[in-house]
């Protein structure tokens, strides 16, 4: 059943002024006053994520200062927000074949969903705890291997996490 | 003679001639295979199209035994055997579909990834790789092998235009039998012994005929790729458009690869008739360069000796008043073995309808010796067929005129003529040149005014090789004259998805025009009020005007093309 709204209209003379409604939120507020705080003063007082809290993704770059991504573009593929793109190219330098030439997640659209950290076969591309993201374009927003590498170190806590699922 | 074999329960009549695997496919029936290829010989080396073969059986007199109710027994033979090289016999029952033979396929699938590298990541036939999708369909998709797999050479250059991983290698043979048997150039073969099988080249020489690419694509796996396509792009990133090489006369059908507004490969199309399987290495290589790079992106305007960007509207105009000048005899119209069977003609229309002239022709590109057994022809040009049916003379029967300044203005298609210094100089007598083209080249150069004109890749049409085959374009690389999405191309997953601000969707579109639009405006110009909107318009009045077109359409060309009526006869 719906409800009936009830309209300025229908209230009497005692309801408009609202006296009695005043005094059930003043009471609620004081109550609270001296519970427990759940609140925080972000951003003085900074939080730190969960290992599991998926924040921007991120490359690992290991000790040589090369991607571990071997533009195999099967996160490009699986991104369900078409935020990856990829230009594989050909080296000779490392171990590995190819390499992202250019590598740019569009964080405009990506909505953080870890596909990309889950279907990489290369534990190359991770979930941050990075969650702050500021941009004042829209080109800013698109982040290369510049913005987009990490070192191995910084990413250990959640690489450790990952291989607990592998 | 025609036997009765029953496949699956489906009772089939066919040559006695074929094997189980092309009855199979030719009645609906595919059989997993990958060494086994049509246009090769058998060699049933893979063992993926393990079947179940039996006879009806037989009693001491030779009858044929029957059950209870009547119904022939069928006797199998003990073991599985392979349908690619089993010839079919009258009365012959095969299983393709039962439990035994799943098995034996898993067993197999299961041999052949025993020492095949996890590399379909990195590896540019994943997406249209044999052994990944029977992976899917025929394996179990566990492995259960504990140990090292045997470890190959990877990225060893084995001709000019192909690399090979031999760890990927499932040791089919396609490309050696494509060599020995299509090619008849025999360059690759087998060393070594069991799971150290590598597929190399004679001692000294390398995989260089000019067929050589056709291997990677016989390639079930991807041990043979493209030193040109590596890594470029994913196939499922791209779109795939049927298309016709414009290398020579032979007109080979193939399909266009496309990400992000450019082409990245081309592959051969299957078409009985005129390539089979098969395409040259340099129409592969060399056909789509001039699509991506040197365009010219908007018509020009040749002021004080500078080109100058400039509308269509300008350049038709400065074109028409130009023209004016002259008197008939006195332009020199010269129509394109590059362009389409629509281009030409509406050019041979306008010549004599709207600028009365007589002098009308066309330069052959013939590179004499340059031509082989398979597929390659000396006449460089895919339409030079269609040009003489129309009517168009012999260029080099004009030069004469030229020099002696008969000739004071000239229309030219899509062609670069002034490749050597004295047809050059011949057209410096010439007053005013226009011409449409796509490039820059030596010949826009000499030119007055330059329209943009679509590539093959852009435009919808036909051509007309050697024999007089009539076959389809289409375009697959927008321009500002069409759109991807409203015009109907192939469209990738990015091009549908995509929007207008992502990087990817902003490869470049030039401001070309499909030649016989460009001479439709230039001839409405001069007031011929002539009305076509689509290549098909125009492709429909020369079916009623040109004999040998008679009653062609675009919907009976499809993508297998249609001979032209009076050669029908020589083939
Ligand atoms: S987190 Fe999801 S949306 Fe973001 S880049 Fe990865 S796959 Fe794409
Ligand atoms: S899935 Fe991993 S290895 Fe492949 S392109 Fe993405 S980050 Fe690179
Ligand atoms: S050949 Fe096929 S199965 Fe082998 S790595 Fe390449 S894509 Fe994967
Ligand atoms: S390279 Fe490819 S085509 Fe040649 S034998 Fe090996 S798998 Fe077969
Ligand atoms: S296809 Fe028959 S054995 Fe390979």
């Amino acid at each position: 059943m719906i409800k009936k709204q009830i309209r300025k209209n229908d209230l009497n003379f005692f309801q408009r002024t609202y006296i009695t409604e005043i005094f059930k939120g003043l009471s609620l507020t004081f109550r609270k006053i001296f519970q427990k705080k759940f609140t925080r003063q972000y951003p003085e007082e900074k939080w730190n994520p969960p290992i599991s809290f998926r924040g921007r993704p991120v490359l690992v770059q290991e000790k040589n200062g090369t991607e571990r991504c071997v533009a195999c573009m099967l996160c490009a593929r699986v991104c369900p927000a078409l935020a990856i793109e990829i230009q594989a190219d050909e080296t000779f330098e490392y171990s590995k074949e190819r390499y992202p030439k250019k590598f740019e997640i569009n964080m405009l659209r990506c909505i953080f969903c870890g596909f990309c950290e889950e279907v990489c076969p290369e534990e190359a591309i991770v979930m941050s705890q990075e969650f702050e993201l500021v941009f004042s374009s829209q080109d800013e927003a698109i982040f290369g291997k510049d913005k987009l590498l990490i070192p191995k170190e910084k990413l250990q806590n959640r690489l450790e996490f990952l291989r607990q699922y592998r | 003679m025609n036997v009765s074999i029953t496949i699956d329960g489906k009772k089939i009549d066919c040559d006695f001639s074929k094997t189980v695997i092309q009855v199979a496919q030719e009645n609906g029936t595919s059989i997993p295979h990958f060494c086994w290829h049509p246009s090769l010989s058998v060699s049933g080396n893979c063992r993926m199209c393990l079947v179940d073969v039996g006879m009806p059986k037989r009693n001491r007199e030779g009858q044929i035994e029957v059950d209870a109710n009547g119904n022939p027994i069928t006797q199998f033979m003990p073991k599985l055997a392979i349908a690619c090289s089993t010839q079919v016999a009258d009365g012959m029952v095969v299983e393709t579909k039962s439990d035994k033979i799943i098995n034996a396929r898993e067993a197999v699938m299961e041999f052949i990834l025993i020492n095949h590298p996890l590399d379909c990541p990195i590896c540019d036939e994943a997406g249209e790789c044999k052994l990944q999708d029977y992976a899917y369909k025929h394996s179990v998709g566990e492995s259960r092998f504990e140990f090292e797999k045997v470890q190959k050479p990877k990225r060893v250059a084995i001709g000019k235009n192909v690399m090979l991983d031999n760890e990927r290698c499932i040791m089919c043979s396609r490309c050696i039998r494509f060599c020995d048997e299509i090619v008849k150039e025999p360059s690759l073969v087998f060393s070594e012994r069991g799971d150290n099988v590598t597929l190399t080249t004679f001692p000294g020489t390398s995989l260089d005929n000019s067929y050589s690419m056709n291997t990677i694509d016989l390639c079930p796996v991807g041990a043979l790729t493209s030193k040109d396509f590596r890594f470029k792009a994913r196939v499922w990133d791209m779109s795939f458009t049927d298309s016709i090489c414009v290398g020579c006369s032979r007109g080979c059908n193939t399909t266009v690869g496309v990400r992000n507004n450019e082409i990245l490969r081309l592959t051969p199309r299957l078409n009985e008739n005129v390539n089979s399987y098969w395409m040259c290495d340099d129409g592969r290589l060399n056909t789509f360069e001039f699509v991506n790079k040197n365009r010219i992106k908007q018509p020009m305007i040749k002021r004080d000796g500078k080109f100058s960007e400039c509308e269509w509207d300008e350049a038709i105009s400065k074109t028409i008043s130009e023209l004016k000048r002259f008197s008939p005899s006195e332009i020199l119209v010269i129509g394109s073995p590059f362009a389409t069977n629509e281009d030409n003609f509406l050019l041979k229309k306008f010549a004599k309808q709207v600028l009365k002239t007589e002098n009308i022709c066309f330069f052959n590109h013939i590179v004499e010796g340059n031509k082989d057994e398979l597929l390659i022809l000396e006449d460089k040009t895919p339409n030079s067929f269609a040009l003489k049916e129309f009517g168009f003379g012999n260029g080099n029967n004009f030069l004469q005129m030229i020099s002696e300044k008969k000739i004071r203005a000239v229309y030219l298609l899509e062609d670069n003529i002034a490749t050597d210094e004295t047809i050059v100089n011949l057209l410096s007598n010439v007053d005013f040149i226009v011409t449409h083209s796509p490039n820059l080249n030596a010949t826009t150069q000499i030119a007055s005014v330059v329209f943009s004109s679509s590539t093959y890749a852009e435009k919808n049409g036909t051509l007309t090789n050697f024999e007089g085959r009539v076959q389809r374009i289409r375009p697959s690389v927008a321009t500002l004259e069409h759109d991807r999405a409203l015009d109907g191309f192939a469209m990738s997953r990015l091009d549908q998805f995509g929007a207008h601000n992502d990087r990817w969707t902003k490869g470049e579109k030039r401001d070309a025009r499909s030649s016989w639009k460009i001479i439709l405006n230039v001839a409405n110009g001069f007031g011929a009020k002539w009305k076509y909107n689509t290549a098909e318009d125009v492709f429909k009045e020369i079916c009623l005007n040109v004999k040998s077109f008679e009653n062609m359409s675009y919907a009976k060309i499809s993508n297998k093309g249609l001979l032209l009526k009076k050669m029908e006869m020589y083939v």
